[in-house]
């Protein structure tokens, strides 16, 4: 189809929308409830456009083209007609912008800028609701909801929990779980992906940077922290660089430079959980016990299997989390090596996540005697402490994770990758098993932003059929395959978020698809870096084992590193 | 109203509904119309079998219920008093109407009589210009209304 877009010539296929013709033609117009891997909303009206012949203006990101289409973007009309759309919208916005954790990362506050918006001309009548601060993960706020539904189609659409949805009607709508309930009393998963959705401040982390900087600056506490897999991967956004730069060294240098006593590694206990978890599936395979296995390492994927197939909780694994086999370790193992009272240590999570707050506070995550994880921060936490702290990342020089908890292999890498879990575990199984070297790492079958992916792999003889699916809606679609008994699967991985954890809940904004690839091939860039890329060839596991845990599955990491589930309601 | 929210209802009766409509698409508008019909309002237990039944989430459900203005999530009177607000009731008197009515009843619109008898409710239109003011009880309009001849409607009612 051919078209003008302000006297610009753009041809397109039949189907495309105005705004994304525009796009081709290098038009720039400006949306909001838009969202480029969501379905067309056409609710905020931010993008309307003049279309020849047509009575009104028209939404650009609902509106189809036509062959010979004359489209003006940029008349007087349009533009005061966006700029009263975005004063509306303004007029029941608190103006509280300065003290908003959206500050500066909000699309409201960018339009009201990019639209030349200086004074409402509307009356300012504020939306009364009060804040939903019920979980540790995520902080509801509906008085700043401007009703855009993009959180709506991700907790729906995407994630399949359809936790929040609009209540009421007119003006009075916003955006709420039923009978307005507070978060923690309902099914949800706590994944925090309508944080990524909003295009405000309506929904943020609950942030506890100022339980960390407290235990930092108490000299009596000996504060130690763990980063999580995907977040050398994506931290380097929140300072500014662009999506994909790994910024390992550098993480590790900054976080020495805010007044952690020991800077550890997550990946440490993500080989670990590749020995427990693979372990596991071998004597499950060989003992006639629950298949297929599901991975337990997401804990917004445990609450949804909680709440919505507690039928299918004898498949978890009894893996604790990478971060919670840690915590355990840190406040037992550590302390004894290192002489330190376990009640004087504190673990600093940085995590990719916003069920993670919520999985660390689980009444049975204290295997050590105390919490085992004090506070989990999310990558977007951390990029405010560091911001606060003015670390300079352009003058950091690469630092090394601490010993012995720092020291990890390529495959924990890859846990921050959806397919990663599963393919540390048969990098590792496959040689446990056939005692054969394992020539090519790479299953490359499982990794990538497919739906759902499968693959069957041969252990010397023995087929293991695996599975990987990545967002709750895939989780879902999953988990019925399986309850259908369509197929027989022994292994599956399984992450709450779009992604795997490069894509959580409590990543840099903007998290979108484009922006997950990127921070996937960085994932994969790290793992060819390390010199070793295969859990049980980390030395510190093997030593770990050797000193104090035994062996897998054996009496201490049944006690410190396995733990069980919860079945919840499911509305 | 907290003590009829407790009021047992008949879940089997909701399931049964449920169940009859579950197979074909659009089912809820219906399902919701006949469990209101059944309870006198959308309890929360009964929404919780309607979305369980029908395999949606409960905000849905629940959203679907808040935006038409004919469910009611919370215990009803016997008998709902609809007043139109539009600018023709308006001029022709339906404030004085209005007034009269929660004299007579003394309850403020948008709440029901402590006897549960009537739910006080604004209207947008009741499509009866014509015999402006008009209010409408249960599913009968009344016209041409005045202060004194609105409460003679009312005890029809008492």
């Amino acid at each position: 189809m051919k078209l003008t877009i302000n006297n610009l010539p753009v041809e397109v296929p039949a189907g495309t929308t105005v705004l994304a013709a525009a796009e081709k033609a290098g038009v720039r117009i400006p949306t909001l409830c838009h969202h480029p891997d969501q379905d067309v909303k056409g609710v905020c009206r931010v993008c309307v456009v003049e279309v020849e012949k047509s009575r009104t203006l028209q939404a650009a990101c609902a509106f189809p083209v036509a062959e010979g289409m004359v489209v003006r973007t940029n008349t007087a009309a349009v533009r005061e007609a966006r700029r009263v759309i975005v004063e509306l919208m303004l007029s029941r916005h608190p103006k509280d912008c300065l003290g908003c954790a959206r500050n500066r990362r909000c699309e409201l506050q960018a339009l009201a800028e990019e639209l030349g918006v200086r004074d409402v001309r509307f009356t300012h009548i504020e939306k009364k609701h009060p804040k939903d601060e019920s979980t540790p993960s995520l902080v509801r706020d509906p008085a700043k909801c401007v009703v855009c539904r993009r959180c709506v189609y991700t907790c729906n659409e995407v994630q399949a929990v359809g936790a929040l949805f609009p209540a009421y009607r007119g003006h009075e709508t916003v955006v709420v779980p039923a009978y307005d309930k507070p978060l923690l009393d309902i099914a949800c998963s706590l994944c925090g992906q309508c944080v990524h959705a909003c295009p405000v401040g309506a929904i943020t982390e609950h942030d506890d940077t100022d339980k960390v900087w407290a235990a930092l600056a108490d000299p009596k506490t000996h504060v130690v922290v763990q980063t999580a897999p995907a977040i050398r991967a994506t931290l380097g956004e929140e300072a500014g660089l662009p999506p994909g730069t790994l910024v390992t060294g550098k993480m590790v240098a900054a976080l020495r430079r805010l007044g952690f006593d020991r800077v550890f590694d997550t990946d440490f206990t993500a080989d670990l959980t590749i020995m427990e978890e693979g372990s596991e599936l071998i004597q499950r395979l060989t003992t006639g016990g629950t298949l297929p296995v599901i991975t337990s390492c997401s804990p917004g994927w445990i609450k949804f299997i909680e709440h919505f197939y507690p039928e299918l909780l004898p498949n978890l694994s009894t893996c604790k989390s990478p971060q919670q086999m840690f915590g355990a370790l840190a406040k037992t193992y550590y302390a004894k090596k290192a002489g330190i009272d376990p009640a004087s240590i504190f673990v600093v999570s940085i995590m990719p996540c916003t069920a993670k707050k919520f999985e660390a506070a689980r009444p049975e995550m204290n295997a050590s005697g105390y919490r085992d994880v004090d506070v989990v921060l999310t990558s977007r936490e951390l990029g405010r402490m560091f911001r606060e702290s003015g670390v300079d990342w352009g003058r950091l020089a690469d630092e090394e994770f601490d010993d012995p908890l720092g020291r990890s292999t390529g495959a924990a890498a890859i846990f921050g990758a959806t397919g990663g879990v599963m393919e540390a575990a048969l990098r590792t199984a496959y040689e446990l098993v056939t005692k054969k070297e394992l020539k090519n790492l790479d299953f490359v079958a499982v990794r990538g932003m497919t739906k759902i992916k499968e693959a069957t792999i041969d252990l010397d003889g023995t087929k293991i059929n695996v599975a990987v699916a990545h967002g709750l809606g895939n989780a879902k679609e999953l988990l019925e395959r399986i309850k259908r008994g369509e197929k027989t699967y022994h292994f599956v991985e399984i992450m709450a978020c779009p992604g795997g954890c490069i894509g959580g809940g409590g990543q840099p904004i903007k998290t979108t698809n484009a922006v997950r690839e990127q921070r996937i091939d960085a994932i994969y860039r790290e793992d060819k870096r390390m010199p070793l890329r295969k859990s049980h060839e980390n030395p510190a596991i093997t030593q770990i084992y050797a000193e104090f845990l035994g062996q897998p599955l054996g009496h201490k990491s049944h006690e410190l590193l396995h733990t069980h589930y919860t079945a919840r309601e499911k509305v | 109203m907290a003590k009829q929210e407790k009021q047992a209802i008949d879940v089997d009766r909701v399931d049964k509904i449920v169940a009859r409509h579950a197979s074909r698409e659009g089912a809820l508008l219906p399902v919701l119309k006949e469990v209101q019909d059944l309870v006198g309002y959308l309890p929360e237990e009964a929404l919780k079998r309607v979305a369980l039944g029908l395999g949606l989430s409960l905000s849905r459900v629940y959203g679907v219920a808040t935006f038409y203005s004919l469910f009611y999530t919370t215990p009803k009177g016997k008998y709902v008093v609809r007043v139109c607000e539009s600018a023709p009731c308006h001029v022709q008197g339906a404030p004085e109407v209005i007034a009269a009515i929660e004299r007579e009843l003394g309850v403020p619109f948008g709440e029901t009589t402590p006897d549960g008898r009537f739910t006080l409710e604004m209207v947008s239109c009741l499509g009866v210009c014509g015999v402006a003011p008009a209010v409408m009880v249960e599913d009968r309009v009344y016209g041409n209304l005045t202060p004194e001849t609105v409460i003679a409607v009312l005890q029809e009612y008492r």
